[in-house]
């Protein structure tokens, strides 16, 4: 009985990997293989041969690199304005007690689970008096909005480790608060803000919801968008580069969540089920 | 935003540091101080209160006009009025009902399979680092592809589902997205599969922090596996598993894009999610009031829900 106990737990993982890992590996294999295969009722995971124009030919689709482009610039400024704009308050949340504090956790705890259509309406009537709607200024001015509270929770956790005696240390050495920030508080928060700038990079990058209402022109569309009016109705689009396309657009989330991922399942988070 | 899905405090570590204390100091020194932490709040402050406070304030307040999308809209403050055609709306209703089967199913689910291979994880086995990077693919994906990847997947003809059944010699022509009676099944795997993960790692996160002792105790004492899951680990992870179904909960029944992208809530309304629905009667038949109105209910109704749920479960946790 006990001997058994190893082997069936190793079947249980079998399944669990084929169950999480079978659906990418089939998206990688149906963007490798040639359209007669695709539209042939033959199936199976390695494709017959490797066709790799599924590839260029998303490339080469106007729409596709033009939204690609339009999202990378999106989460790449907001990336920026949030760091920018969360450093100086995350400092604050970390090192105050009291009021602001407590109205900063409580509001970041409720943008977590508030549905955001009831947001999206007013939101949409407000972005549309100041002429924002269906412009990537107004898409990045959104996304900055809803990243900043989970940035500004992740970061200041990062300067909550710092000590405080460092800075105070400083301090008396006769350094100026700033100087103190800068040689000090910086350089130690270096790796909190690289985390929390590929979290923001993500959450845009991967965002659907707030694009949709807010993008009407295909020319302003960003790459969620894009993918999803090649499979509904008019855009038709071959199989292949659809594929193909979607791998693309995984492949930066994916890279940066494997770069996070020893801090995810780390230290990060079993302190959070500590406390 | 729909993604910021990493759970809890990922700080609470550095938050129970004994040795951070406030610098207060006195008189006008506390009040450049304060001057000082408004100005640094400021710039975060001003986009959240202008983008998302304010509309959440508006979004509450058009529940009781006849707002509509349209170009110069001048609003009548209606009263209750959209509140009561609601009542009386089986459509949204059967959104709502199906809401409830989705999130319900979607959260049990997703901690019943993450349970499991959080324990297989933890139980030392060797694949974990493997493991662990594709148990954290599905939350990393835009929703977009996921749907896209998984509209392969269920895809009548050339779908590998299909395919596989065949071979087992099951019946092998189900159209799955398309099928009144398969659809929301299909839709609901798909969400297990996005949000298992997640819970995986927060799971997995509390597994480490039991010590071994008390399993050590419960074996001496002769307890079997399944004796020491219920009577060690189970009770040891309860207040994580009370905060991540919560949170599961909500979000499981917020979500959009994902339902969205694999079936527009089709067919003939099988997987009409709440927000699916609500969208449609904003953007699509333009009523913005009459849409407050429902993101309102909804709102209050899960709040009520999860109220009971927590109390329910603080209660049981007094009594243990």
């Amino acid at each position: 009985m006990r001997a058994l106990v190893r082997p069936a737990q190793y079947v249980a993982l079998a399944f669990y990997i084929l169950f999480l890992g079978f659906p990418l590996l089939w998206l990688i294999s149906a963007s490798l293989k040639s359209s007669g295969e695709l539209n042939s009722l033959t199936v199976s995971l390695i494709p017959q041969d490797f066709h790799w124009e599924n590839y260029s030919q998303a490339l080469s689709r106007q729409g596709l690199v033009r939204s690609a482009w339009n999202s990378a610039l999106v989460a790449v400024v907001s990336t920026m304005l949030v760091i920018v704009i969360a450093l100086p308050a995350s400092y604050v949340l970390a090192r105050l007690r009291g009021k602001i504090r407590a109205a900063g956790v409580g509001w970041i705890l409720v943008s977590q689970v508030f549905p955001v259509i009831l947001i999206i309406l007013p939101l949409f009537l407000i972005l549309r008096t100041i002429g924002l709607t269906d412009s990537l200024v107004g898409l990045t001015l959104v996304h900055t909005t809803y990243t900043l509270p989970f940035a500004l929770w992740m970061m200041q956790g990062y300067v909550s480790a710092i000590p405080v005696d460092l800075e105070e240390a400083g301090s008396m050495d006769g350094a100026s608060r700033l100087t103190v920030l800068r040689t000090i508080v910086f350089p130690l928060l270096m790796p909190g803000i690289v985390a929390t700038a590929m979290f923001s990079f993500v959450s845009s990058w991967n965002e659907f919801f707030f694009a949709l209402v807010l993008l009407q022109s295909p020319e302003n569309y960003t790459l969620p968008i894009t993918l999803k009016m090649f499979i509904g109705g008019e855009g038709k689009v071959a199989l292949g580069p659809l594929a193909a396309g979607s791998v693309l657009a995984a492949i930066p989330s994916i890279v940066f969540f494997s770069i996070m991922q020893k801090k995810l399942t780390g230290g990060l988070l079993s302190g959070a089920v500590k406390g | 935003m729909s993604a910021p899905t990493l759970a809890g405090d990922p700080h609470a570590a550095a938050a129970r540091r004994p040795d951070r204390r406030a610098p207060r100091r006195t008189g006008g020194m506390a009040r450049a101080k304060r001057r000082e932490a408004i100005a640094l709040v400021m710039p975060s402050l001003l986009p959240i209160l202008v983008l998302s406070v304010a509309p959440l304030v508006m979004g509450v307040a058009l529940a009781f006009t006849d707002a509509r999308l349209v170009r110069h809209p001048d609003y009548q403050f209606v009263g209750v009025d959209n509140f009561v055609r609601l009542a009386d709306n089986s459509f949204f209703w059967d959104s709502f009902r199906i809401g409830m089967i989705w999130a319900v199913s979607v959260t049990l689910l997703q901690l019943v399979a993450a349970m499991g291979l959080a324990l297989l994880l933890n139980s030392g086995l060797r694949l974990q680092g493997l493991t662990r990077v594709l148990a954290l693919i599905p939350w990393a994906m835009p929703p977009v592809v996921v749907a896209i990847m998984w509209q392969m997947i269920y895809s009548p003809n050339a779908g590998p589902l299909n395919a596989f059944l065949g071979a087992l010699g099951l019946p092998d022509d189900i159209n799955w997205l398309a099928d009144f009676s398969t659809a929301l099944p299909a839709v609901i795997v798909v969400g297990v599969w996005v949000g298992m993960p997640q819970t995986t790692v927060t799971l997995l996160a509390g597994l480490q922090q039991i010590p071994d002792e008390l399993h050590e105790a419960a074996a001496m004492d002769g307890a079997g596996a399944w004796r020491r899951f219920t009577a060690v680990t189970l009770p040891s992870l309860r207040p994580i598993i009370t905060s991540i179904t919560s949170l599961n909960f909500i979000w499981n029944f917020n979500s959009f894009s994902l339902v969205y992208v694999l079936t527009e809530g089709g067919p003939g309304g099988r997987t009409m999610l709440p927000m699916l629905f609500t969208y449609l009667e904003a953007f699509k038949n333009r009523n913005i009031g009459y849409a407050a109105a429902m993101g309102v209910v909804l709102v209050v109704v899960v709040v009520l829900l999860l109220a009971i749920y927590l109390r329910s479960q603080f209660r049981s946790e007094k009594e243990s």
